[in-house]
This record gives C-alpha cells, sequence and structure tokens, in this order.
C-alpha cells in the first residue's frame, strides 16, 4: 500500500531527501507505504490474487488515501506451478 | 438525555467525555463496550479519542469491525447524534459514515497543543449552540490528523456546506500557519449529509469547563441536547 498520487506523502518526500544528499541525484518520486506478507491456502494463483485483492479493498488498504499492488508466489514445496512471482 | 460512550480496547478519552456531559452539561452519560451489540437505550452516541486497537495498520481500521459499529451504523442512519473526537473521527470515516481520511501529520509529529477552530456550520446535531463563524480555543492532540479526500469531494462537502470547523488564527482567519497537520482546506471537522454525524480532530472533550483552560467545547455536548429535544418534539 502507498499514498495515493496526489496525496501528500511527507515520509517518501524526507526519504527522497536523504537519498539525494547521500549521492542518489537520480532518485525522485519517493513514496513511502507498508508491505503485508501473508500466507494464504488458494485453489491456483489467480484465485489467491483474487482474495489477497479483496482483502485489500476491505481493509489493508484505504482506497481514500492508498494505491495497492498484489504480488504472489507459491509457497516453498506447493503443488502450484503458477511460475513465479507477480 | 442519555450519551452512549463507545469504549474500545485503546481508548483512552472515555472519560474525559463522560465528564464533560455529567459535569459539564449536566446529563446522563454511560459507557458501552465494543463487543455491544445495541445502544442501550441512548440517544445519542460518542466515539472518544484514543488509540483503539493501537492504531494498528491504521487509526480506526480495526476498530471500524467491532461489534458495536453496526448498532451505531444503524443509529445513525436512522438519524441519531453521533459524534466522532479525534480517534473517534478516524473510526466514523474508516466506517464510511463521514467522508474523507486522517492521514499522518504532514510534519510527521505528534501534535498536543491548543488551537483555534472557527465554527463554519452551526446546522448540524452538534453545533447548533454557536455561532456561525465563532472562534473556539481546544487542545488536539494527535499522530494521524491530516484531512485528506479527492478534490472532487472535497468541493462536494464545501458546496453541501459539510464543513463544520476549519482551523483559524485567534482572529478566525485561516492561514497557513493556523493549520497544524496540513489538513486540506484546513479542515478540522465535517459532518454526514444528514447533518447528525459529525467528526472534529480536536478535543472538545477537554474543553468543557474554565478550570481545563477553555470552556469553548461544552458548546458541542449542548448542541445535541438541543438537537435531540427538537428531534422529539
Amino acid at each position: 500500500m502507498v499514498p495515493r498520487q496526489g496525496i501528500l506523502d511527507p515520509e517518501g518526500q524526507t526519504i527522497g531527501r536523504a537519498l539525494r544528499e547521500l549521492g542518489y541525484g537520480g532518485a525522485s518520486a519517493v513514496r513511502a507505504g507498508r508491505l503485508i506478507r501473508l500466507s494464504l491456502e488458494a485453489e491456483d494463483e489467480a484465485a489467491a490474487r483474487d482474495e489477497a485483492e479483496r482483502m485489500c479493498e476491505e481493509l489493508l488498504a484505504n482506497p481514500v488515501i492508498e494505491d495497492f499492488a498484489v504480488a504472489v508466489r507459491p509457497a516453498a514445496g506447493s503443488a502450484a506451478t503458477g511460475g513465479g512471482s507477480a | 438525555m442519555r450519551f452512549g460512550i463507545v469504549r474500545f480496547p485503546g481508548s483512552n478519552c472515555d472519560a474525559d467525555c463522560h465528564r464533560a456531559v455529567e459535569e459539564g452539561l449536566g446529563e446522563d452519560a454511560f459507557y458501552l463496550w465494543h463487543r455491544d451489540r445495541d445502544l442501550g437505550g441512548a440517544d445519542a452516541i460518542l466515539l472518544p479519542g484514543g488509540f483503539a486497537y493501537g492504531d494498528y495498520l491504521r487509526a480506526g481500521a480495526i476498530a471500524r469491525f467491532s461489534p458495536i459499529m453496526k448498532a451505531v451504523e444503524s443509529f445513525a442512519r436512522a438519524g441519531g447524534p453521533v459524534l466522532g473526537i479525534c480517534n473517534g473521527f478516524q473510526i466514523l470515516c474508516e466506517a464510511g459514515l463521514l467522508p474523507g481520511a486522517l492521514a499522518r501529520n504532514a510534519a510527521l509529529r505528534f501534535l498536543s497543543h491548543d488551537v483555534h477552530l472557527s465554527v463554519e456550520r452551526t446546522d448540524t446535531a452538534f453545533t447548533g449552540a454557536y455561532r456561525r463563524g465563532q472562534v473556539l480555543r481546544m487542545p488536539l492532540s494527535h499522530g494521524e490528523g491530516r484531512f485528506v479526500a479527492d478534490a472532487t469531494t472535497l468541493d462536494r462537502l464545501e458546496e453541501e456546506g459539510r464543513v463544520v470547523f476549519r482551523y483559524v488564527d485567534a482572529e478566525g482567519n485561516a492561514t497557513p500557519e493556523a493549520n497544524p497537520n496540513g489538513s486540506l482546506r484546513a479542515i478540522a471537522g465535517v459532518c454526514n449529509e444528514a447533518r447528525n454525524v459529525v467528526g472534529l480532530m480536536p478535543h472538545p472533550d477537554r474543553a468543557y469547563a474554565a478550570i481545563l483552560g477553555s470552556n469553548d467545547g461544552l458548546g458541542v455536548f449542548r448542541s445535541a441536547l438541543a438537537a435531540t429535544a427538537a428531534a422529539a418534539s
């Protein structure tokens, strides 16, 4: 979850300033968000993604101020053959 | 009149609200627990300040799923007066009973000091006892109080007269310096379409008697009394 475009992100701005002071002059448009990692049992990767997106819409993200993105990875040893992360 | 004060795990201004009602206003107040499923016959509901569920995820994000919130929602939809103060305001926004969201203060610091507010609207359940444009002084105390919404929503709130309180200086001017947390359009409080649900970040419950430094907040509770009496007649 990251602050939506147009929503002031003072934390991201501060991090961006610090990066540029360290010499990473190319760093811009820094947005600071939050990562939630969870395990989920699902039929396949698409079903897992679908459920995770619903979780974001209902609770994990506040659509007024945040955008979210979902990445799915099969658990080690799982039967899923989805082929890596998205 | 009976004010029901909802306690969530982490509420810490529940007793302030209780005293504001009983000592300040001279009416009855009682506590409701967040796991309750009915409102115990309350005439008005107060969602107090604090850190419900430790503000985990986002302030108010978990509290909105407490069992009592279903009853609060039905009460609000039926026109019952509901006031959210500070964390209570955050919960009402997360629950979708009020528009917008409260983001981290622009300066990323927890703020705890007195502010001045102008009363923008007196036609809500909690501001009828004031004059329009009246300047109030009361404390605020929050880390996530920056009111944000998209431009369309902000315009609609302005058009519909739903900006209830704005941060101003002592003379009543909404200067950039008077805006403590970077709230868009200096918004400190808003109401729903029906004007019976109001939320604000500053604390009228900590400004109900002169001995607290200000009694400017008492009018918020007094307004509910008049609104309820008017609705009953």
